[in-house]
């Protein structure tokens, strides 16, 4: 109820500065912002913030949106095809030789500070926190006690619980360097309930001037409770980035865990089957890009069977025509394959050219969710971690529970005798060796999404998913599971302090001492079948 | 009996000699073709990961071909292109260039991207006394007499844009990231950039030097190091020399991670219009990069070169420029070298090395970028102008700072020590000109 009467009081105040010629916006004004030296640019948008016209924050939002143009005489807010008068809000004509606004990040951070100065009033709960953080950020960034009144003055409106939270953190760094004792053990006591790590510098710098004893331990304080939650995000950080690395050789590797691991059969062109699943996605995305653009979002649905269908399909033909001939002797199948491999990056390069495609993410995938206050994983990611447990799972039921994944099992284990009960071996092959070119498929659907696709994109990853096939243990599907996590936090965790050149090194020399000492990998098969 | 076996004797011998006929016909026919022709070296990658930058100069010095030949070609002759693709594979550029000197035996070679594909083109080129026009801004130290670099030097690049990051305007940069792939131009690079900054009172600790693998495509950690080192102090910028395709993941975890261009702005060296064709640009914008060029310039002849490209890319049916032409810093320093060889091959009136290097001496040409482009009379750089352009949402640049003027190159950087005293003259060409 008091928030309706403040709002209503707000909106008055709005028009009565509206009606009230004294204050209107005049065009020398808005020109002093859309033009001119930076330093006067900035000192006339504090200027109009400060006057709570309602058409002079339409004119900052403008320029913060970059819609604004300007003439010798007139200022334009350009909505779309129409440009409206900035200074009546009316439709007006735009002159030709009419000039873009320009911004750079300077008058980018003024502008934020000013509108969420006037927003904090006047906006919705999600613009209010928004508003709060940028002001935040900006008190951490630079804490000038001129921005104070204004904290003050939101503080003592009905505020949205999170804003208010983030204001009064914004404060205490305003006040850090108060005169008056007990506001700055206060201030001090409140930063400890900061999650940002561009605090810990201002409480760093009032340790070091700060007098009273009280407050220097206050200051402590705050200082350990904030670097225990900076720890503790940073570490679920690297955690964070070695699964998703773990999760993207899961995927990449799963596939030849069937075709390598299960079927014995040495793939060098598992990596292209990879990229002919980004190449399938790739172009579901440009069939839905020229007819069916308002549904460009959910092309992934559309494009993961048809990436799986593709790899599969590519998969069943090549161990129809070649590979299935080679069972049993490891060296020509390697030879053949590589030979396979050469020939369907040929293809690709002929059929789409030598240059990379861009696959764009749907808007549902980009930006990220912040966790902790500082820690932000990015949707494309978890989303791939998330994919990626999907078909693991699909995959192990697939192979544990179901008629094919018995016949499966049972042809790797002992041909002969399966043979004798009646499974058709050869089709069995056909279908085992598609399962797993499919799920090479699938995991080309979900790296197009991360990185580049080209015609070489299998090369970067043929090599990484053997290592993991034959780290985890040769037929184990869970050994491929530990194994990729393993190295994927391995390498996350090296890169973390040594770079990334020095990771990759040093992942594969460990590999080759693992190796070493433990060729079946990590876990081995046990029982007859490993001596058959 | 004998007859009959004579008679396909004398068959097979008058075949032979009809044959060598025809050879030696043919050989004077097609030496005789080689004389109507001059021929001119294309040696860009056109696969693997810098094919996305340098496919599109191929491209751009075939249309500059198309030019002169419509024009009647040079010197009563016409150019005939000779493309060959190394592939990203830099001693495959050696290779080609060999194969380009002394089997093609080209007048001039336009090529090269990444400074290690230069590095290993050029003993081939000295040995063979070739000419290279070398398109793409570089980190200097090196001047050889075969090469003419018509991209920046570090002073018409690095520095200049380092200096804006640490201007008001730049948002007053205090600390410093510097990024790139682990090769010598990012290498060089950051040790000018260290000294430099050093020179401006920019202490070790505020400076982080970060490198990855070429086709490097995980920037999580990276991007997370930048996020902790930022949030340690002061005002942070970020120095980037990533080349080739990894930039698109670069620039897409920036935009995921949210590390917006207000809190830690970064400033690239090697990504321009082309690069970020496959991005979203929306997160990024207000992100910086440094060239000569950019598209969006308003000028008589930035409006004449962009309509020459789209109308060449549209008649040529060029993947993704047909639809939305692009141009480029690399394809502008590519354009002015190809117009300053042909314009030095009139005035020498021989596609001969050393009077076309003499020739080129001083030659001028209206760039595309607005200003008259000049070849230095000593240093076989250009005068260029400086822009420092802001991403747009559009995947277009804005320019926010620009130098006053041309900038002369100083390809010896006077931050690194070894270089006290060094003429920017190229030495071997001194004692050419003397003989």
């Amino acid at each position: 109820m008091r928030g309706v009467i403040v709002r209503c009081c707000a909106a008055l105040l709005a028009w009565c500065c509206l009606a009230g010629p004294a204050l209107a916006l005049s065009a020398a004004d808005a020109l002093a912002v859309a033009r001119g030296d930076t330093d006067e640019r900035i000192a006339a948008i504090h200027r109009l913030a400060g006057s709570a016209d309602g058409r002079a924050a339409a004119l900052l939002r403008a320029l913060a949106t970059e819609s604004l143009k300007f003439s010798e005489t007139q200022v334009f807010i350009v909505e779309g095809e129409r440009a409206l008068d900035a200074l009546s809000g009316q439709p007006a004509a735009l002159p030709d030789a009419a000039e873009d606004a320009m911004l750079n990040n300077r008058l980018r951070g003024a502008l934020d500070t000013a509108l969420a100065g006037i927003e904090l009033f006047t906006a919705g709960p999600e613009r209010q926190r928004e508003a709060a953080r940028s002001l935040q950020r900006n008190a951490f960034n630079d804490p000038d006690p001129e921005g104070l009144p204004l904290i003050e003055k939101a503080l003592a409106t009905e505020l949205d619980a999170g804003a208010r939270q983030s204001l009064e953190l914004a404060q205490a760094a305003l006040q850090l360097a108060s005169e008056d004792q007990a506001l700055r053990l206060a201030a001090a006591t409140k930063l400890g309930e900061a999650r940002q790590a561009i605090v810990r510098p201002l409480i760093e710098e009032r340790l070091k001037h700060e007098a009273s004893a009280d407050v220097k331990a206050a200051l402590t304080r705050s200082l350990a409770a904030i670097d225990r939650r900076l720890a503790l995000a940073s570490g679920l950080g690297q955690a964070f980035t070695g699964i998703s690395l773990g999760s993207i050789l899961l995927l990449a590797a799963l596939g030849l865990a069937i075709t390598y691991g299960l079927m014995g059969v040495i793939n060098m062109a598992h990596g292209e089957l990879i990229m002919i699943g980004a190449y399938a996605t790739w172009l579901v995305q440009g069939l839905f890009r020229q007819y069916w653009p308002e549904a460009f979002d959910y092309y992934l649905l559309l494009a993961l069977p048809a990436a799986f269908a593709a790899s599969a399909a590519v998969g069943a033909v090549m161990e129809r025509t070649v590979i299935r001939f080679l069972y049993g002797r490891p060296l020509e199948t390697l030879l053949a394959t590589w030979g396979l491999s050469l020939v369907l990056m040929q293809l690709v390069r002929s059929l789409f050219g030598a240059q990379n495609v861009a696959v764009e993410n749907p808007s549902w995938m980009s930006g990220g969710l912040t966790v902790l206050g500082s820690l932000s994983l990015p949707w494309n990611r978890l989303i791939i971690l998330a994919f990626a447990a999907a078909v693991l799972i699909g995959v192990s039921l697939l192979i544990a529970r179901t008629r094919l994944g018995l016949f499966v099992r049972g042809v790797t284990q002992n041909r002969p005798i399966a043979a004798c009960m009646g499974v058709n071996t050869a089709r069995i092959d056909t279908w085992a060796f598609a399962l797993g070119s499919g799920i090479a498929g699938l995991a080309g659907c979900a790296l197009s999404q991360i990185g580049n696709v080209g015609p070489d994109l299998g090369q970067a990853y043929i090599v990484d998913s053997f290592m993991v096939v034959v780290l985890g243990g040769v037929g184990q599907l869970a050994g491929t599971v530990y194994a990729a996590l393993g190295l994927g936090l391995l390498n996350k965790f090296i890169e973390g302090w040594a770079g990334a050149v020095l990771a990759k090194i040093a992942v594969l020399v460990f590999i080759i001492v693992f190796i070493q000492k433990r060729p079946q990998g990590i876990f081995a098969l046990k029982g007859r079948s490993v001596e058959a | 009996m004998s007859s009959n076996t004579s008679q396909p004797r004398r068959l097979t011998l008058k075949t032979l000699a009809a044959a060598a006929t025809a050879a030696s016909l043919g050989f004077t026919g097609l030496s005789a073709h080689a004389q109507d022709t001059i021929k001119v070296g294309v040696l860009h990658s056109l696969s693997g990961t810098m094919a996305i930058s340098e496919t599109v100069l191929k491209d751009t010095v075939l249309m500059a071909i198309d030019e002169i030949n419509a024009k009647g070609g040079l010197l009563g002759k016409k150019l005939e292109p000779v493309v060959v693709d190394p592939a990203s594979n830099w001693p495959l550029f050696a290779e080609k260039t060999k194969q380009l000197l002394t089997q093609d035996k080209v007048a001039v070679i336009f090529g090269c991207w990444t400074s290690v594909s230069r590095k290993s083109v050029l003993p081939v080129v000295e040995e063979n006394n070739g000419l290279l026009f070398y398109p793409v801004q570089y980190e200097g130290e090196e001047l050889s007499p075969n090469v003419f670099y018509t991209g920046a030097a570090p002073n018409q690049q690095a520095i200049p844009a380092v200096e804006y990051l640490m201007s008001k305007d730049g948002g007053s940069a205090k600390r410093w990231v510097l990024l790139g792939t682990d090769y010598v131009y990012p290498r060089t690079t950051n040790k000018i950039l260290r000294a430099f900054l050093k020179s401006k009172g920019v202490s070790e600790a505020d400076i982080m030097e970060e490198y990855t693998p070429f086709g490097h495509s995980d920037y999580q950690t990276i991007i997370a190091k930048i996020k902790k080192f930022a949030s340690e102090g002061k005002k942070t910028a970020v120095v980037s020399t990533i080349n080739g395709d990894s930039n698109v993941p670069f620039y897409k975890e920036l935009g995921n991670a949210g590390l917006s261009a207000k809190d830690v702005p970064v400033v690239a060296f090697s990504v321009g219009e082309e690069e970020l064709r496959g991005v979203d640009t929306k997160p990024l914008v207000g992100h910086l990069a440094a060239w000569n060029y950019f598209m969006s310039i308003k000028s008589p002849a930035n409006t004449a070169f962009v309509k020459k490209w789209s109308d060449y890319a549209k008649a040529k049916n060029i993947a993704g420029h047909k639809d939305k032409p692009i141009t480029n810093d690399p394809m502008e320093a590519t354009y002015i070298g190809f117009n300053m060889w042909a314009q030095a091959v009139t005035k020498a009136k021989s596609t001969d090395v050393d009077k076309v290097r003499e020739a080129m001496a001083g030659q001028t040409f209206p760039a595309p970028g607005g200003f008259v482009s000049t070849m230095d009379k000593e240093n076989h750089h250009l005068h260029k102008p400086v822009f420092i352009g802001e991403v747009r949402a559009d995947g277009q640049f804005n320019v926010v700072w620009k130098t006053p003027g041309p900038v002369v190159a100083d390809p010896w950087s006077d931050y690194i020590p070894e270089n006290k005293g060094k003429k920017n003259v190229p030495s071997k060409a001194a004692k050419v000109a003397s003989k």
